[in-house]
């Protein structure tokens, strides 16, 4: 399934944050929206899944959700978003309650994305017991359990220290490349960016307008931590980035 | 300085002579890899040439010589020393090769000082009951040697006798059970209503801005003042208990569940409202649990609020009770009963507060 976003902008009140952003996202994709704090990229995942009504523009879906497909825009969240009180299974059973599903069915989904995830032997763990690593890997098989057509990624690894990062970012692009998924990726980390990103969209600062769309060819599984051809696309885009970066963090201050 | 343990009185002066040591120790043991951080040390690593200084201007006396432990050195007068020394020994007047054997002994100095104690709390089990108990034990002494009158306070002994007489008379049911049971309906009947609406104010912003204000103008109301009024409504019997106890418990709960439900994290309702779920499941399974602790929190002090008000009920018009029970001693002046009612009330209360506590434990295990 496409999402294309059509001439969406945004203020709060006095303060205009996003101005007339067109994109689209093709299905089996990964785009990666990149740029400088306060720059509008967490609204715009929120209007891409409808968490937020923008005040002109629309988000159109094109094409039908794959088969099974529960919930189609699915967010995954930085801070985890689980469940404290309930398990790792319990905060998985959550999103599937309220759908036609037999237990047999549920318990089949569950096992599923546990294993996908390497999860299945955390399964009665309760959130508090597990590290933020395997918190994330927990939203994420969460994500997964309702098949979604796009994953809406909202820094989904920015909680995480830099090596937990690294094995969350495998584990992505392992789970990609054995089932490619469609996913907007908001992150304000550009080496993540290049990384996961079949293409990396840049916002420029408030107002945030499309500054560059950069594509990146290279096949995800090829992709490795120090690749001279990633650096010298994470160069380009910090090139780019950098004067708006340092306007923007003189911005806030005047706040 | 608090941490100067040298036996001596003139260490500080001890520690100037001796700068050319510190330096050198400073450079030779400071490293944290030592396991433990050496601020200063009078005694150098042997063969150094920095401790060749060490033996120029003050060769240490008899009585360091024969010591053992470390001298410990306040860390300002080392760095103080070590200031001192920058450039102003020139090294070639030291003697080389006189290095004293007390100094031979390897490098040691000043283990930093724990400061992080304090303002973190232990469990003390049994120091509530150890508290308790030589309070008792005070007053039955003060009693007994004639320091404390029987008119002022009781004495425990006879307190205790009275609750024996009480419990032989058989009398101690008959009290107990009609409180009791005005206690748990009433409360359930005001605790059950409060989480209702502060459910209903935490989630509808009609619900808030309509009930918001009423809840404030009816809690600083002393219900105690209403129970003619609810005499009046309900009739004397239980019914008018009943309502002066549920109404008590109303209040104070509507006002800690609206106040959990407003702190339940925003970015799980966002995350069940991502993923579909329906209103009644998100307030389900995650607003209410997400409330519990601030419900159950709010009910102890509603329960509390419960107790004082059930005697309150009691003092006026009931025949058996606890509050009746001790409005019978008060009348009388007969001390130890009225007493054994107030002990009762306290072990009511410990009771119930013990219970919130293992429904806490139990209901709340998931927290951090």
């Amino acid at each position: 399934m496409d999402l294309h976003f059509q001439g969406i902008s945004h203020s709060y009140g006095q303060t205009e944050v996003l101005r007339d952003i067109n994109l689209k996202v093709r299905d089996g994709q990964i785009v990666c929206i990149v740029g400088p704090s306060g720059c509008g990229k967490s609204t715009l995942l929120r209007i891409a899944g409808g968490l937020e009504r923008p005040q002109q523009g629309q988000v159109i879906q094109l094409g039908q959700p794959p088969e099974g497909c529960l919930n189609p825009l699915t967010y995954i969240f930085q801070d985890f978003a689980l469940l404290p009180w309930r398990t790792v299974e319990g905060n998985i059973a959550l999103v599937l309650g309220h759908h036609d599903l037999t237990a047999a069915q549920k318990e089949a989904v569950i096992a599923d994305v546990l294993a996908r995830t390497r999860l299945a032997d955390f399964r009665q763990a309760l959130p508090k017991q597990l590290s933020g690593g395997m918190k994330q890997r927990v939203a994420i098989a969460r994500a997964l359990a309702v098949k979604p057509a796009v994953l809406l990624m909202d820094e989904p690894l920015s909680a995480l220290d830099s090596q937990t990062r690294e094995l969350l970012m495998d584990d992505l692009i392992t789970l990609w490349t054995r089932q490619p998924f469609t996913a907007l990726y908001v992150t304000h980390n550009l080496n993540e960016a290049v990384r996961l990103g079949h293409q990396v969209v840049l916002l420029s600062r408030r107002p945030g307008r499309i500054a560059e769309t950069v594509t990146i060819d290279k096949p995800l599984a090829e992709r490795r931590a120090a690749d001279p051809e990633l650096a010298e696309y994470q160069h380009h885009l910090w090139q780019l980035m950098r004067a708006e970066a340092r306007a923007a963090d003189a911005e806030l201050l005047d706040v | 300085m608090s941490d100067m343990q040298t036996p001596e009185d003139d260490s500080p002066r001890v520690a100037r002579g001796d700068r050319a040591v510190t330096v050198g120790t400073l450079r030779d043991s400071g490293s944290p890899l030592e396991g433990r951080i050496d601020v200063a040390a009078a005694s150098p690593a042997p063969g150094k040439s920095d401790s060749r200084s060490a033996a120029r201007k003050s060769a240490p006396g008899p009585r360091e010589r024969g010591k053992k432990q470390p001298q410990r050195l306040d860390l300002n007068l080392a760095l103080a020393a070590t200031a001192d020394l920058q450039g102003a020994i020139p090294p070639d007047e030291t003697p080389a090769g006189s290095i004293p054997a007390s100094l031979a002994t390897p490098p040691a100095g000043t283990p930093v000082r724990f400061r992080g104690k304090g303002f973190v709390t232990y469990p003390h089990r049994w120091v509530g009951l150890v508290v308790f108990v030589a309070l008792l034990l005070f007053v039955e002494w003060g009693a007994r040697a004639g320091y404390i009158s029987n008119l002022t306070v009781p004495r425990p002994t006879d307190v205790i006798a009275a609750f024996w007489e009480l419990w032989q008379s058989g009398m101690f049911l008959t009290h107990l059970a009609p409180s009791l049971t005005r206690l748990v309906v009433g409360a359930s009947l005001g605790v059950g209503l409060g989480i209702a609406t502060g459910l209903l104010i935490g989630l509808f912003s009609l619900a808030r801005a309509g009930l918001v204000p009423l809840v404030a103008a009816l809690f600083p109301i002393p219900k105690i003042a209403l129970l003619p009024l609810f005499v009046i409504w309900f009739g004397i019997d239980e019914a008018s208990k009943y309502a002066l106890i549920a109404f008590g418990t109303f209040t104070p709960t509507v006002v800690a569940t609206y106040g959990a439900v407003d702190n339940v994290d925003r970015t799980l309702i966002r995350m069940g409202q991502s993923f579909g779920l329906r209103w009644h499941t998100i307030v389900g399974s995650i607003v209410l649990p997400g409330a519990m602790p601030g419900i159950l929190s709010g009910l102890r002090i509603s329960l509390s609020i419960a107790i004082i008000l059930l005697v309150a009920a009691e003092m006026l018009g009931a025949q058996y009770g606890i509050g009746a029970y001790i409005l019978q001693a008060g009348s009388l002046y007969d001390l130890e009963r009225l007493f054994v009612g107030v002990a009762i009330l306290s072990i009511l209360g410990v009771a119930i507060s013990a219970l919130i506590g293992t429904l806490e434990r139990k209901m709340l295990s998931w927290r951090v």
